[in-house]
């Protein structure tokens, strides 16, 4: 194994030129003549002069190349060519032929413009590719308009007739006395009469290329290691497609040649000589239009080159962009909240596969021979070690000695070890959207098969526990392995770019319980506190109690105050800050307006608003913003586990109760719900006697339907606040949905109300029978019940109609996710594709990586928005918070 | 707190006038503004409180910089197609417009970055001066002059005529004509323009006009013939009466709004079709606040500037309508992106990704043989300077850490340099290679 290392400067690529090949080139790589359709003798040797001859290089175990003399994993492979008994127009270089034999003089080769304004123009081509080079191509294109409108040639004076070109190498002319098809001979001849100092004007470098090239009479032929034939379990030898279409073009090959030979008559010659043409095209790309695709004897489509390299599994996008890589993992994830958010739980088998090349130091011997000593079995072990001295890779899977091993350990050798704790590891988990799909994590070995995650950063990769799985990758080199640390870490990217807000913070328990432990009613005996604080890891003195007697008791907030640094000013809105608890300033009766004075929750509970993921500007994001992110980590890793502790205590459960409410709440929701049917069947009934007034630029059934739709809605939420009305505010159910945690007032409603009007397609359920949704109803209904309202609720049960619509709805909601998923994705990758080169340059501008000055300095302002309080670079009004003194109150601090 | 750290007692003992010059050349001018308003001028802080304020603005400026390096470009796209998976896709959608359907979501965007020549539902706000605006009525008469308007919209009923006797009949609806701000006269002075013979009014209520159509028109061979009068009915009910070519609908919308605690009604008018030349020619409009959603027509209209900042309006409109939060930075470098070489150019393979100097990169987008053919014809050279390159190629991407081209020999200082000093002799001290921008 060879480790890259200094000298990697010596395999840098600096550019790659690319050209047309060159008949001499084709002869000069080959190293057979390929004559011969036939791939095996009788014998199962192979054919000399055929696809198989072995000097198309070495592929089998143990053979001698007998061109380079080297074994299969030496021999590159080497060139053969077969030799056209006409030549053949090469698909894909056709449209530049084309493009050539339009604005070039079919008599003298001459470009079909006057002297003097050629060269003007390759003056204003050489200034245009300097400057603008995107403006170089459209000005080529007008060149060549401007030749092929020219019927005459300036130059010689002789007619020309429009060339009919028909995709991808059939060319005719369409002369006075008809029109004639030109063959690859005739349109070689025209294109070798094309000027070299004229090619520039056509789009073509003469340097580099010429365009007769462009109709080849000698085929090359790919190495073996290009189409390597596999054998199959039943000892059968099978062929690459490559090499199947080969032998397809050396028969039609053979074919022609003996028709010529055998001075058959021209016809017949003709169209073998096209077949073989075609046959050639399709060796090139299967896909081309207007051509007889290659098939097997199944009628499977042949992969020939284009196939190759085309599309997401194609050589390019799916072996050189993407590469499979090693010392990589993936398994189930399952969540430990009691583990750090930097760090990562995994399994021990994980952690005795994946290795690193420790190098061997005066520092480390010791830890070393530990290793080696532990062998590849037992964890902390080794797998492999690779002796400096002699350069020999031992593998300790086949040592018995590990003894002695250990002990001839030098300063220098690399010792293969496993994982331990503190190793970093890249962590993902698909689809990687955004650049928190991938972050850092320090390892901490566990037992049981799974990776621990902690719950806090499902959100940056979107995960959760119902059978997620997650790759892991070791970082195997130092420099990897800080870089990592120090940009990928999962503390630095609590803050996401996309709106400069925090994006790993609390969700679900974690908000429920930050709630349940700050409300205003939570008094903690000294044994509660002792626990929760326990759970946090706190250490340090317990504060003064909120209350001495009868027994100590303390707040929530006071606890949650210790994590808080201690010059921390806060003001803000909680989550709960809402209809009846809505309050706008300290003054808040209802605990819902947040207060932090230096260090100290005053006022005001913890919930989602203040301690959740995705919400800018909320007392997590400023910490992080304004202690750094490690203070920020050290919260999520502290206190955020006493909120889930909170919960051991409290305990957190929904039941049937939860969503029941007394028999008089009900009945004021049917009333609700009567009113409102009266009231649309007073719509239906002015609609139908034409009484309804129209909405401007609306049809009346448009406005009818409007109306309805408004009412039901309308319905709806009235008849969720009467039910949230009559609920107990400890209903668990209710504490989620108020703080944020689970769930909102809508799935409420649903529950213990009603379910509300089912849309789909945007409108009211409307298809099925020819004038009616389902046989239940009389054609023509426009009442609610009969247009996918839904009275009932999830507490006592849909009626079957109901079910049926609600099903409606559902279904049309995963069709729409199933179609939105590929589009957004698409788009993802054109964006991506667009702004990958962009970065920002030591000078504050905006460049891609071929030198474009895209923004003179980013986003206006140059600021990056990871580091914005949600957008704005300074948030002026926080700086007065935090450090503003009033004038006449010097004193007061 | 924290945000001192690395700056020291930077700037801890200047004058205040001296802070306040060193913040107006360091902070962008929207951040200096509100500086200035709030804090400078501020009466109530002390003048340390304002220093301390002042300096904390100013390192809190420096430390929220992008850093050199920093792949702008990935993070924009990943912040703008992340959340494209949590977009709606529902295509029409009520906008808080009732009276039509606007394109919305997902498909809207796609729309956008597209550069499509039409937007599948085009619209334009249209604005009115201040004699215009506070008034329905004036405002109706401008939303009329803008409606296209033929024949055939205010027509009762098809043209009457029968095979054989050169007449027309036309029965206009009364109600419509009114709507559309049409008298008769109008309609008997366009089809006179049209010369397709003597016009007379039979009646004005209902409205009916009877044409005698001349034999330049219906040839006395032709009189016979059904079908030379249903050419010519369409003919009739195609004639142009007035209003904006492209605008096929516009309706006045009302606002509230409040000056000096008074509140105040506006108008203004929305249109279905988009003609921002032409409308914008219209007496009464606003010129300088027409707003349309055709990216192209605001680029050809106003100039490219222009329509870099359409594009940027358009994608927030749509994410906002979304309830989506993306920080406006990544939508303006995409529409710079767009924007930057004068013309609007599409995301996709036609525009900004199909236009790259590198040919792998092309290649490995779309149409990749293609791509290959043509760039040996051009006897291209691939540079692998961009990203996709040179990862084909097993090298280090030039974003992020990879812009440091700077490397240093890692051994103990003493050594390291008597190892320069060596190699310096033989001629090998270019392998600390400055990096070329």
């Amino acid at each position: 194994m060879v480790y890259i290392g200094e000298d990697r400067e010596d395999y840098i690529i600096k550019s790659i030129v690319m050209r047309m090949l060159p008949p001499r080139e084709i002869n000069k790589m080959a190293r057979v003549t390929i004559t011969r359709p036939e791939l095996y003798e009788s014998d199962g040797s192979p054919v000399p002069g055929g696809p198989r001859d072995p000097h198309f290089g070495a592929i089998e175990p143990g053979e001698i190349c007998p061109v380079c003399g080297n074994t299969r994993e030496h021999c590159p492979g080497h060139f053969g060519r077969l030799e056209l008994a006409r030549p053949v127009i090469v698909p894909y270089y056709s449209d530049h032929i084309y493009y050539m034999l339009q604005a070039t003089c079919r008599v003298c080769g001459r470009l079909l413009l006057p002297q003097e304004k050629i060269d003007r123009y390759k003056i204003i081509l050489k200034k245009l590719k300097k400057r603008w080079p995107l403006l170089a191509e459209a000005f080529l294109k007008e060149v060549r308009k401007e030749a092929a409108a020219t019927m005459e040639c300036p130059h010689c004076k002789s007619r020309q007739f429009k060339i009919r070109y028909i995709r991808p190498i059939l060319f005719y002319e369409e002369r006075p006395e008809g029109e004639t098809r030109l063959t690859p001979i005739d349109i070689r001849e025209r294109l070798e009469a094309i000027r070299d100092d004229e090619l520039e004007l056509l789009g073509m470098d003469p340097e580099k290329n010429r365009p007769e090239w462009a109709v080849i009479s000698t085929l090359p032929v790919p190495p073996l290691a290009v189409r390597p034939p596999i054998t199959l379990e039943t000892g059968l030898k099978s062929e690459d497609d490559l090499t199947h279409a080969l032998v397809e073009i050396i028969r039609q090959n053979k074919r022609l040649s003996n028709l010529i030979e055998s001075s058959a008559p021209e016809t017949m010659i003709e169209d073998a000589w096209l077949a073989l043409q075609f046959v050639i095209a399709a060796y090139i790309d299967n896909e081309l239009p207007n051509i007889y695709p290659l098939t097997h004897k199944s009628q499977r489509m042949m992969k020939t080159l284009a196939q190759r390299l085309k599309g997401k599994e194609g050589r390019l996008r799916g072996n050189l962009s993407g590469k499979r890589v090693n010392f990589s993992s993936r398994t189930v994830i399952s969540p430990d909240p009691n583990i750090g958010i930097n760090e990562v739980g995994v399994p021990v088998e994980v952690a005795k596969v994946l290795t690193f090349p420790m190098r061997v130091t005066p520092y480390n011997i010791e830890e070393a021979r530990r290793y080696v000593l532990n062998g590849p079995y037992k964890w902390p072990g080794a797998t492999f070690v690779y002796k400096k001295r002699t350069g020999k890779q031992i593998d300790l899977r086949f040592q018995r000695n590990y003894k002695q091993l250990a002990e001839s350990l030098e300063v220098g050798d690399i010792v293969e070890r496993h994982m331990i704790d503190g190793d970093v590891v890249l962590f993902n988990r698909q689809p990687s959207l955004h650049r928190m799909s991938i972050l850092a994590h320090k390892v901490r070995v566990m037992p049981y098969k799974t990776f621990r995650l902690n719950p806090l950063v499902c959100p940056p990769y979107n995960a959760d526990f119902d059978g997620d799985e997650m790759n892991l990758h070791l970082m195997r080199s130092q420099e990897a392995r800080a870089e990592a640390e120090e940009l990928l870490l999962v503390e630095k990217h609590i803050r996401t770019p996309r709106y400069g807000g925090p994006i790993i913070g609390g969700r679900q328990d974690y908000v429920s319980g930050a709630y349940l432990l700050t409300v205003k009613n939570r008094l903690l005996t000294e044994k509660e506190v002792i626990d929760l604080l326990g759970a946090a890891g706190y250490k340090g003195e317990l504060p003064e109690p909120a209350i001495l007697a009868p027994r100590k008791l303390w707040t929530g907030k006071q606890i949650v105050s210790l994590f808080l640094p201690d010059d921390f000013n806060y003001t803000g809105r909680a989550k709960i800050n809402s209809g009846p608890l809505a309050c706008d300033s300290i003054d808040c009766l209802h605990d819902s307006y947040i207060a932090i004075n230096r260090g100290k929750l005053l006022i005001g509970v913890f919930d989602k608003a203040a301690i959740g993921a995705e919400v800018p500007e909320n007392v997590l994001h400023k910490i992080a913003l304004e202690y750094g992110d490690a203070k920020a980590r050290e919260l999520l890793d502290t206190m955020y586990k006493m909120f889930i502790r909170m919960l051991d205590l409290r305990g957190l459960t929904i039941s049937l109760s939860d969503i029941d409410i007394p028999r008089e709440a009900r009945e004021e929701i049917q009333k609700l719900i009567r009113e409102a049917k009266t009231e649309i069947e007073k719509l239906i009934s002015d609609y139908r006697a034409g009484r309804l007034e129209p909405i401007p630029g609306r049809t009346l059934e448009e406005t009818l339907e409007q109306k309805i739709i408004g009412r039901l809605n309308s319905l709806f939420s009235e008849a969720g606040k009467t039910a949230t009305k009559y609920m107990d505010p400890f209903n668990d159910v209710f504490v989620m949905a108020k703080t944020g945690a689970r769930g909102s007032e809508v799935n409420i409603t649903q529950m213990v109300a009603l379910l509300g009007q089912q849309v789909v397609r945007g409108k009211r359920v409307s298809r099925g029978f020819r004038t009616r949704t389902l046989a239940h109803f009389k054609p023509g209904d426009l009442s609610p019940e009969a247009k996918g309202f839904v009275k009932g609720n999830f507490r006592y049960g849909l009626r079957p109609t109901e079910v049926f619509f609600h099903a409606a709805a559902g279904r049309e909601g995963l069709v729409d996710t199933a179609v939105k998923t590929s589009q957004s994705g698409y788009m993802q990758r054109r964006l991506m594709n667009a702004e990958q080169d962009l970065y920002v340059a030591y000078d504050g501008t905006v460049r891609d990586s071929y030198g474009h000055l895209v923004q003179v300095r980013y986003g206006e302002d140059g600021a990056d928005p990871m580091a914005t309080y949600h957008g704005k670079a300074v948030n002026v009004d926080r700086l007065i918070e935090m450090y503003g003194e009033i004038r006449e109150s010097t004193n007061h601090r | 707190m924290s945000v001192e750290q690395g700056f020291g007692t930077l700037y801890s003992d200047l004058p205040l006038e001296e802070l306040v010059e060193r913040a107006r050349q360091i902070l962008p001018k929207y951040i200096y503004d509100e500086l200035e308003e709030k804090v400078i001028k501020n009466e109530k802080l002390t003048e340390n409180s304002k220093r301390r304020i002042i300096r904390e603005a100013i390192i809190k400026y420096i430390t929220s910089l992008a850093q050199p390096g920093e792949p702008v470009g990935v993070v924009g796209a990943q912040s703008l197609g992340e959340p494209g998976t949590q977009m709606t896709l529902r295509t029409f959608h009520y906008a808080g417009i009732m009276e039509f359907d606007v394109t919305l979501g997902l498909p809207r965007l796609i729309e956008i970055v597209d550069a499509r020549r039409e937007p599948s539902t085009p619209i334009m706000k249209v604005y009115l001066d201040e004699k215009h605006k506070y008034s329905a009525e004036k405002a109706r008469k401008i939303a009329r002059k803008l409606e296209y308007t033929t024949i055939d919209k205010i027509l009762d009923r098809d043209p009457e005529w029968m095979a054989g006797i050169p007449e027309m009949r036309l029965y206009l609806d009364k109600e419509l004509m009114e709507d559309k701000g049409v008298t008769i006269e109008k309609v008997v002075e366009v089809l006179k323009k049209a010369k397709l013979g003597e016009v007379t009014i039979e009646s004005e209520d209902p409205p009916v006009i009877l044409i005698e159509l001349s034999e330049r028109v219906l040839p006395p061979s032709e009189a016979d013939n059904p079908m030379a009068y249903i050419a010519l009915s369409n003919k009739v009910k195609k004639l142009y009466l007035k209003g904006v070519k492209g605008i096929k609908r516009a309706v006045i919308q009302q606002h509230e709004r409040e000056v000096n605690g008074k509140k105040v009604v506006e108008y203004m008018i929305l249109t279905e079709g988009s003609n921002l030349a032409e409308v914008m020619k219209i007496k009464g409009v606003d010129y300088r606040r027409v707003r349309t959603n055709n990216i192209h027509e605001i680029a050809e209209v106003l100039g490219i500037e222009a329509a870099r900042q359409a594009l940027v309006d358009e994608i927030m409109d749509v994410l906002r309508d979304s309830n989506l939060d993306v920080d406006i930075r990544h939508i303006m470098l995409l529409a710079d992106l767009m924007t930057f070489t004068g013309v609007v150019r599409q995301i996709g393979r036609l525009g900004v990704a199909g236009q790259k100097p590198s040919v792998l990169a092309r290649a490995a987008f779309e149409v990749t043989a293609k791509q290959l053919f043509d760039a040996a014809v051009r006897g291209e050279e691939e540079r692998l300077l961009g990203v996709t390159e040179t990862i084909i190629a097993g090298q280090v991407p030039r974003v992020g850490t990879g812009i440091v081209l700077l490397t240093s020999p890692h051994s103990p200082p003493d050594r390291a340099q008597a190892k320069a000093e060596t190699s310096n002799q033989e001629g090998e001290g270019e392998k600390m290679e400055v990096g070329k921008q």
